[in-house]
């Protein structure tokens, strides 16, 4: 287990490496610098050269290629280029908890309200409610976050008065961002624990476990669901990765200080030191989720943490 | 051992159907069978014939809701159970009524540890402790002949071989000390060795507990090894039913001489496998007369036409043929 922990560590950083790699040179592919227009101001052209050479622009791109991996593996990003009083961990520090929080109540409702609608949807099969639930599950899938994000703040703020239609100041604030961003990956949940519930309750093991008298609750908790999880779990990493994209948009909406505002700023003003933070700590916490969901199939299914370890 | 109170499980005209997109199909069209405290019944039939259907109506797990048992009465220690609520017959299931099923590889949870499936029956029904359940589990696992018992209850059923499966899945049916258990073809799909080893074991385990057996079959050399009784079934009834030796020495009904005809011998020097012409009637829509007479070399008129009744050959020999009847031989002499 140590061992798979190790590797999978090692491949991490590798992968973070070649994504630095690939941001950088996306990042000065494209053209302009952070001094064409510091907040308003044009300059004079010793002023951009003395800029340029503080924070090491004029130097070749293999030079400026390696000061940057350095600030990456020391997590000093410096200060921002527009934004000189306050650094990029000061950013992510004030921006990430914020559009943790947000993200994590999203995916934490999408699973768990996704869950229990497909195993309804799967017992009550052809009836009325696995009925309700995939219908809801397709509209799910097919409205964007943005146009329910939009309908939501129509419907609840601006005609029944019942919620705030922005910013970010406690639980009533937060429960349409919540809506609008877990809908889209709940419903993908709901269809897909449906389904291979379905599959799962014909297994010859189900019956087995009927044939031992217990009832129908702890034969669907304990026997059909952890079977049933493997395909949502397998999903779950990318429905992360759409999630914490999501909340650029939503927290753009809602008008909720998050990091997804710093993130589409920073690219377009080409503050590279809040490109690079922010790039890099979005990618770390990705592939970190694709971890622990690694983890979450051996601990489902027994037979593939034996065969990664077998493997190794 | 203990005095028999009466039979121990009684089926009588048990009629099972199922709700296909084809229509109806009567897979179990009149069964009646009974069964004393420590006794073996073996039912033998080929595949379709409807004894498995005949087992999970027993067991209450037909599939709902396509499957139904039509009409008859299934009544275990005098309780009629065929009527029981979901609820109260989970009371029954598990605990005095278990089941050993077909295939040992699909039969366990693949992602649950043995030792918690082993347990989890004992304590939803008895309401032991974990303790006490493990404890238990353990001495079952020793009682099927598996070694290291208390290693073995933390590991998953893809780390045992298949023989070995079957052997917990015939210590979970013992764990709860039930009164019958029915075995639906435990050894067909283990190789020839391990049936060998795991018949044995259900030798052994009926001389230390005294439980009944049901053992649902198409190997008649399994039905020889383990049964008191036989019941052979086809399209839906059972056609003879007799002790062992009645059944593989006096078969009266042309179809039980023609299963036994068809017995590959490794020890004679016929070198044809002589199989039973024909099929089975469609249970669609059943025939009218005997399922059997199309496939059936002495078949008379009577027989497209009427059912032939339950007739005794003697005190528990009974066959459903018309060939028994006292009429039979004018009959055969005239056509």
């Amino acid at each position: 287990m140590l061992r798979f922990v190790l590797n999978r560590f090692l491949a991490m950083i590798l992968t973070l490496w070649v994504i630095a790699t690939l941001t950088f040179l996306l990042m000065h592919a494209i053209p302009g610098s952070p001094f064409n227009n510091l907040n308003g101001k044009v300059l004079s052209d010793a002023a951009v050269k003395n800029l340029e050479a503080h924070y090491h622009i004029d130097q070749p791109l293999p030079i400026q290629y390696f000061i940057y991996l350095k600030s990456i593996a020391t997590f000093t990003y410096g200060p921002s280029i527009k934004q000189p009083a306050q650094t990029v961990n000061d950013l992510l520090g004030r921006g990430f908890p914020v559009s943790f929080e947000l993200g994590m109540w999203a995916l934490v409702v999408a699973v768990l309200t996704g869950v229990l609608l497909g195993i309804f949807a799967a017992l009550k099969h052809n009836g009325l409610i696995d009925y309700l639930a995939m219908t809801l599950a397709v509209l799910g899938i097919s409205i964007p976050n943005f146009v329910l994000a939009t309908l939501l703040i129509q419907e609840f703020a601006v005609n029944l008065h019942l919620l705030p239609a922005g910013t970010w100041q406690g639980l009533s604030y937060m429960i349409m961002p919540i809506i609008a961003l877990a809908t889209g990956p709940m419903a993908i949940i709901a269809r897909l624990i449906r389904s291979s519930m379905l599959e799962v309750l014909t297994q010859d093991y189900i019956r087995t476990a009927q044939a031992k008298g217990l009832p129908p609750f702890i034969i669907v908790m304990k026997h059909a669901l952890k079977n049933a999880l493997l395909p949502v779990v397998t999903v779950l990493g990318t429905l992360a990765a759409s999630i914490l994209t999501g909340t650029f948009v939503i927290e753009k909406i809602f008008a909720i200080p998050g990091m997804g505002k710093y993130f589409v700023d920073s690219i377009n003003s080409r503050d590279y030191p809040v490109i690079m933070g922010t790039t890099m700590f979005y990618s770390a916490l990705l592939i970190l989720m694709l971890f622990l969901v690694d983890l979450a199939y051996g601990w489902l299914d027994p037979r593939i943490k034996q065969s990664k370890e077998g493997s190794k | 051992m203990k005095k028999p109170l009466g039979k121990l499980l009684e089926v009588k005209n048990l009629h099972v159907s199922f709700q296909t997109h084809g229509g109806e199909v009567h897979a179990v069209r009149g069964v009646d069978f009974d069964i004393e405290q420590g006794e073996t019944l073996a039912i033998v039939g080929e595949s379709g014939c409807g004894k498995s259907v005949t087992s999970l109506a027993v067991m209450g797990l037909i599939p709902k809701p396509h499957g139904k048992i039509v009409a008859g009465s299934i009544q275990f220690k005098g309780t009629e159970i065929s009527t029981l609520s979901a609820k109260r017959m989970r009371r029954i299931q598990g605990s005095d009524l278990s089941m050993i099923f077909q295939d040992p590889m699909t039969a366990l949870n693949p992602t649950l540890t043995i030792g918690s499936q082993l347990t989890e029956g004992i304590i939803y029904q008895k309401k032991l402790s974990r303790q006490a359940a493990h404890q238990k589990a353990i001495e079952m696992l020793e009682l099927v002949g598996l070694s290291n018992a208390e290693q073995r209850m933390k590991q998953y059923p893809h780390q045992f071989s298949g023989g070995m499966r079957q052997r917990i899945v015939i210590a979970m049916a013992l764990i709860c000390k039930p009164s019958l258990i029915i075995a639906d073809e435990p050894t067909t799909a283990l190789d020839v060795t391990i049936q060998a080893q795991i018949l044995e074991l259900f030798d052994q385990i009926q001389e230390e507990t005294n439980v009944s057996m049901i053992m649902i079959t198409h190997d008649l050399g399994v039905v020889a090894k383990t049964a008191d009784r036989v019941a052979v079934m086809y399209a839906g009834k059972i056609v003879e039913m007799g002790d062992k030796r009645d059944i593989f020495y006096h078969a009266k009904h042309p179809y039980t001489q023609a299963l036994l005809n068809a017995i590959v011998r490794l020890d004679l020097p016929s070198d044809t496998l002589k199989p039973i012409e024909g099929a089975p009637p469609d249970l669609f829509a059943p025939p009218q007369g005997c399922s059997f007479c199309d496939r059936c070399p002495f078949a008379m008129e009577v027989c497209r036409h009427v059912q032939p009744p339950t007739t005794a050959v003697d005190d528990h020999h009974t066959a459903d043929c018309w060939l028994l009847d006292k009429r039979a031989d004018a009959a055969l002499a005239k056509g």
